[in-house]
């Protein structure tokens, strides 16, 4: 088992620094507008799962169906404050891990990231992926604002970005014009089929608010990307008993 | 991982493939658990980051 245990190595030691970085631009940045939004929320929104009242009205009917705990009325929540932003940043970190997991293993099947700068561009390909694709059709949401049926979102966000990552794939390894021709058509497919929609754009959430959310969760989750791309290009060859072969100046 | 195959295939690449494939899954479970689970506790405890990966939330 030594590729995968070589594969944790780098996929942790790359995570633990981008979740750090992630988690303390989240900080500063998205987490202060989310906190914003929930007090318009409080103030007459429907429920959500930051106050601990989700699962209690009517409007979480997804979340009720498949709520493990129903003895309890209101499911834990992390005190606001530090112990909330502990929680956060674990998330963070365990999520950097796992993204670094996909991205190095995904990366050896292509012969492994040689250098950082090539681990920039696969992590300009992760943050197409896994923000800039879904977030096109379903833009970072704050809470209190409406948004469709949450499991047909999840599927559509899910099928996002299978599509996007098999489409890059394609024009990136193959070298073959009828197959980068359907890379683009499995890029744009997700979006000319649409994302789930709410009924009503109607907000409680001032737009330049959510605009202001739009760009620090997007920028946050560039720098994500980027910094695990070139952590895990830079220590990658420190691991790995075969060294990446080189791309030949087609990817870096 | 290194047993010998009989009929010559080559079975360090295969480990290989097998052992990337899991480390990919094992990456995408944990991914999965927490931007998509439906669990209330790990929602509630995991919302700010929900929110901030831009995943489906609520």
């Amino acid at each position: 088992m030594s590729v995968f245990r070589n594969v944790v190595f780098i996929a942790a030691i790359s995570g633990l620094l981008a979740g750090v970085i992630l988690a303390a631009l989240q900080t500063y940045s998205t987490d202060p507008l989310i906190f914003k939004a929930e007090t318009y929320e409080n103030a007459g929104g429907h429920d959500h799962g930051a106050a601990p009242v989700a699962g209690t009205e009517a409007t979480a009917p997804a979340a009720d169906a498949q709520a493990v705990a129903p003895a309890e009325e209101e499911a834990w929540a992390p005190a606001d404050g530090f112990e909330r932003f502990a929680y956060s940043a674990l998330a963070n970190i365990v999520s950097g891990i796992a993204f670094g997991l996909i991205l190095v293993a995904v990366s050896e099947f292509a012969g492994g990231i040689a250098n950082w700068r090539q681990g920039v561009f696969w992590g300009f390909a992760g943050f197409a992926v896994f923000t800039l694709a879904p977030g096109l059709g379903l833009p970072p949401e704050l809470p209190a604002m409406p948004a469709a049926d949450l499991v047909s979102r999840q599927i559509w966000w899910t099928l996002t970005v299978v599509a996007t990552a098999a489409g890059l794939a394609l024009i990136a390894f193959k070298q073959s014009l009828p197959l980068a021709v359907l890379g683009v058509a499995l890029i744009v497919a997700p979006h000319i089929v649409g994302a789930p929609q709410p009924e009503s754009h109607e907000s409680p959430i001032p737009a330049d608010l959510h605009h202001s959310f739009v760009v620090a969760v997007t920028i946050s989750n560039l720098v994500f990307w980027v910094v695990l791309g070139a952590v895990a290009g830079y220590v990658r060859n420190r691991f790995m008993s075969e060294p990446a072969q080189s791309l030949n100046g087609r990817l870096a | 991982m290194n047993t010998v195959s009989a009929l010559g295939t080559d079975v360090s690449s295969q480990s290989r493939i097998m052992q990337l494939a899991l480390a990919a899954l094992l990456g995408l479970f944990v991914v999965g658990f927490l931007g998509f689970s439906h669990m209330e506790v790990v929602h509630n405890a995991a919302h700010d980051y929900r929110h901030s990966m831009a995943f489906p939330c609520h």
